[in-house]
């Protein structure tokens, strides 16, 4: 078998200016670099956008967000949460008024069924699955919900093998047949919820026999997860990009939640649900007020009085709208209503889908600033890039993990280089945009977040190294909260049970690129064991599991074309074609595809992902594209 | 509603180890207690996050009714036991052990071995040269980790590890019977051939050095490895969002060896590939 590194990425050592955008890089001094980066910015304040780091860490994301906020006065900041699970932050808070997953880790050890659906944990979240493991080890029953049968699957009682972007019709049918089987938790939905009786005429159509037809799935299957899932004492509902990266990703989470609101299965130890995060702080960097429409702590931009606090903390002005997500951030750089970005840490030259678009809107803007530890696809459009830290190895700070819990990280390494740290970085060029904030380290910016953020108020460095940990919310500095949310939902005194959580009336929608006699087969993305996201980071090491980028074909479809393992061929969508070696994989069905985003130098996937965004948070949908494959000519075969 | 976790109540029972009164939370092993008291009971097949396998009998002790030793580790507290551990015939029982031990197996990269050696005066050499077992080359057959089965003493951990206790995958287990028996991949093919994902976590649990991350194998090769020279930082891995803590020994600014802290509510002490191997691109330096 040939083997296939990806390019491999160096270090930044020193800062990078060029003049103009046709010039290669020279090295420049700091001096030089940050007063170039300052001038850039400096006439576009209010035309700016920050895309803050996803994987640096909490104390990063807040003096970003404040850098947006503050100095650039906008609310345009964002991160690579909206390629994945801004969805679910949007779906739960919408239902609870909060955006973090509802129960923890250890609480799946203990409950008697999980559902995981649209993830493939086993694959992408391995240690979070070892709880999984045990859970089913204990006893509990496992359903996997997922088109590809996946080595999650593997786990499961039983595997519903849906159609690709049919997650809604599947879960209106599981309700409605709970309803009809008189499995709902009436008393619950009585005291906790409302739009019961809108959400009972939604799903009333959704007989499991149209199920059926729409999903693909046996209807005696879907009924046998509706009754485990209603007559568990605690099931818990767990899913990951399979659910978010859609045109409607929010809908389909909403349409989840429904079922733990149906059920009561949210707010007790053991029940609830956990979407399973794809960066080490990507609910961190929401947390901190990373996003276009959250201040720190997850309050809300819209609120007055919140609004207030953070005027008189930072003594500014705070815009009394939300920002442009990631997503709007990019069509304003085509309208050219956004002039200015100040990217940390991200790679959307490669990570947003229908990458050639993004490129193209990059190189449109006035001034791009990129701030990295490696000259990324992104970098190479910069008009300055600073060399970073990596946050998790030479910084001190912390991260959010998907179970809430705010965990230290630690300097263990030097830095190579000029390399200098995030927050000294921002702090640096805030001071010559007029803004001279002062902080001796990273405890004194997680002090400041703690003294405006309630959530957050009771985590100490003391108590995180005591604890090894605490989940949010922790308000007080002597006691810990449940490990799971939303325990109120099942109080008696209505005061103190307060806002209901409503159904969410939500429409079944198919995927926007529909499969033709032209482009017959649906292409699904995903993650590999062993590497991660755009190959950046992960193309560092030598995994033996590793054999490079392929199009995983059914055996049947493989059987078709004529085409066997190694075999070169075009994959063409109606927005780009690559080339790319056929792996068959017996897990996938017959018309549906499967390829990552790990090599995209060597096969850039997102040349034929679809840009349809979901239009509550932005997510395009990765997760569905309609593809055409050919045989090339003269057949290549690559082993 | 607030709540502080205790864990489940656990009364405390008493008993008599090496003639004093101990209490010790029930269901804690004889081992516990021992090292709650602060005696210094060798162990090498004891895993504090896996269960006991009973398998290299360093740990015995005496139990006053008990016709045979108990091994420590797994022998549950009972109220009014009579446990000793220093008597002449738990000695005499750990020092064979040692020695079959260490006649038998490269026992050079296990910790606090040598010590236990000298301490129970144990003579593994009475045995000859001709009681070494294996004879093999280290297999070096990938990237990420190596085996040198001349180091292993057969404890299992590595196997549940793997298996049911953790890993559930399944890649390795004992193969043959009797003096045959050895850990082995299915049809002991290279591991590259194997169902192995390179979690690491076998090499995490092995107590002797029989698997050791390859860059600890090269660099004690190349006479490198130098632990007085390293330092341990525990921070958060840098890939998904699952959170899971791991600490980095870092000698001369290099990271050379990736654990977990085994009392972490996150790992217990286990990592999948990326976080245990992927750690390479901080110092691609030039």
């Amino acid at each position: 078998m040939r083997k296939r590194q990806p390019k491999t990425y160096t270090r930044l050592t020193h800062p990078l200016v060029r003049d103009s955008r046709d010039e290669p890089f020279r090295r420049a001094s700091w001096e030089e670099a940050l007063d170039r980066a300052a001038r850039g910015l400096q006439g576009n304040r209010g035309v700016f956008g920050m895309f803050s780091c996803a994987r640096a860490t909490n104390e990063m994301n807040y003096v970003a967000q404040k850098f947006a906020r503050v100095v650039m006065g906008t609310n345009n900041v964002d991160s690579c949460n909206r390629t994945c699970h801004a969805p679910s932050v949007a779906g739960l808070s919408a239902a609870f008024g909060s955006g973090g997953g509802t129960s923890s880790y250890e609480e799946i050890e203990h409950t008697d069924v999980i559902v995981m659906w649209g993830s493939n944990a086993r694959f992408a979240h391995p240690i979070f699955f070892q709880h999984v493991l045990k859970g089913i080890r204990n006893g509990a029953r496992m359903y996997a919900v997922d088109p590809r049968r996946t080595s999650t699957a593997e786990w499961a009682e039983s595997w519903l093998g849906l159609n690709v972007g049919t997650d809604i019709p599947m879960a209106h049918a599981i309700g409605r047949e709970i309803i009809h089987a008189g499995l709902a938790n009436e008393a619950f939905i009585e005291r906790a919820t409302t739009g019961f009786e809108e959400y009972r005429a939604l799903v009333e159509p959704w007989t499991l026999s149209l199920a059926e037809k729409v999903t693909g799935v046996p209807a005696r299957a879907i009924r046998e997860l509706a009754h485990a899932y209603a007559r568990a004492e605690r099931a818990q509902l767990c899913w990951t990009l399979g659910i978010t990266e859609h045109h409607n990703g929010t809908d389909n989470v909403r349409a989840l939640i429904n079922l733990s609101l149906l059920t009561g299965q949210v707010g007790r130890y053991g029940a609830g649900l956990q979407p399973l995060r794809g960066q080490n702080n990507v609910q961190g960097g929401g947390d901190m007020g990373a996003i276009p429409n959250r201040l720190p702590g997850f309050q809300d931009i819209l609120d007055a009085d919140t609004r207030l606090k953070f005027e008189s903390a930072w003594d500014t002005v705070i815009e009394p709208h939300y920002g442009l997500n990631l997503t709007e951030m990019f069509e304003a750089m085509e309208e050219g209503s956004l002039r200015a970005v100040y990217c940390v840490g991200e790679n959307p030259a490669q990570s947003e889908a229908d990458s050639e678009q993004a490129v193209r809107r990059l190189r449109q803007l006035d001034f791009l600033l990129v701030q990295d530890i490696f000259l990324t696809k992104t970098a190479e459009l910069a008009d300055v890039v600073l060399p970073a830290t990596a946050g998790w190895a030479e910084t001190e700070g912390t991260t959010t993990n998907s179970e809430r819990r705010v965990q230290r990280v630690r300097r263990a390494v030097t830095p190579p280089g000029e390399a200098r740290e995030d927050v000294d970085i921002i702090c640096e060029l805030a001071a010559r945009l007029g803004h001279d904030w002062k902080y001796a380290d990273s405890e004194a910016v997680w002090n400041e977040l703690r003294s405006v953020s309630p959530d957050h108020y009771g985590m100490t460095y003391e108590r995180l190294e005591e604890h090894q940990g605490i989940q949010w919310p922790c308000p007080s500095t002597e006691e810990l909260e449940p490990t799971y949310l939303h325990g109120r939902l099942w109080e008696k005194d209505p005061a103190r049970r307060g806002m209901p959580a409503p159904f969410g009336i939500v429409r079944h929608d198919p995927p926007v690129d529909l499969t033709d006699e032209e482009y017959p087969i649906r292409l699904t993305t995903g993650r590999r064991l062993d590497s991660y996201n755009t190959g950046v980071q992960s193309g560092g090491y030598a995994s033996p599991l590793r054999r490079g980028e392929y199009v995983e074909l059914s055996p049947e479809d493989a059987e078709h074309y004529g085409v066997v393992v190694g075999e070169e061929v075009r994959v063409s969508s109606r927005r780009g074609a690559v080339t790319a070696p056929v792996w068959v994989d017996p897990a996938l069905r017959p018309g549906l595809a499967f390829m990552t985003m790990h090599f995209p130098d060597e096969v850039d996937t997102n040349q034929l992902t679809i840009e349809a965004n979901c239009p509550i948070a932005g997510t395009a949908e990765f997760k569905a594209s309609a593809i055409r494959i050919e045989k090339l000519p003269v057949a290549t075969i690559v082993r | 509603m607030t709540v502080t976790p205790l864990g489940i109540p656990r009364r405390l029972l008493e008993f008599t180890l090496d003639g004093q009164e101990v209490r010790v939370p029930e269901g804690s092993t004889v081992l516990d207690a021992c090292r709650a008291a602060g005696k210094d009971v060798p162990t090498l097949c004891q895993g504090d996050t896996l269960r006991p396998k009973n398998a290299c009998r360093v740990c015995v002790v005496e139990v006053e009714g008990s016709r045979t030793l108990v091994p420590a580790c797994s022998r549950t507290a009972e109220p009014g036991m009579v446990v000793r551990t220093d008597t002449e015939r738990a000695r005499h029982s750990r020092k064979v052990v040692l020695e079959l031990l260490a006649s038998s197996v490269d026992l050079s990269t296990t910790p606090r071995v040598a010590g236990w050696i000298k301490e129970y005066e144990a003579k593994p050499d009475r045995f000859g040269p001709e009681a070494a077992r294996l004879g093999e080359e280290p297999r070096v057959d990938n990237d990420l980790y190596v085996r040198d089965y001349d180091k292993c003493i057969l404890c299992y951990k590595c196997v549940d590890a793997c298996g049911d206790q953790w890993q559930n995958t399944f890649a390795i287990s004992v193969a043959g019977r009797g003096f045959d028996a050895r850990i082995a991949v299915e049809q002991d093919a290279p591991l590259t051939d194997s169902a192995c994902v390179y979690c690491g976590n076998c090499v995490e649990v092995c107590p002797t050095g029989a698997l050791s991350f390859k860059s600890e194998f090269d660099m004690r090769a190349a006479g490198t490895w130098d632990e007085t020279k390293q330092t341990e930082t525990t921070t958060v891995c840098a890939y998904c969002g699952v959170g899971c803590n791991l600490t980095l020994h870092v000698q001369d600014n290099e990271i050379v060896k990736v654990t977990s802290p085994h009392d972490n509510p996150v790992t217990h002490g286990n990592l999948c590939i990326k976080g245990r191997f992927g750690y390479q691109h901080v110092q691609n330096r030039d």
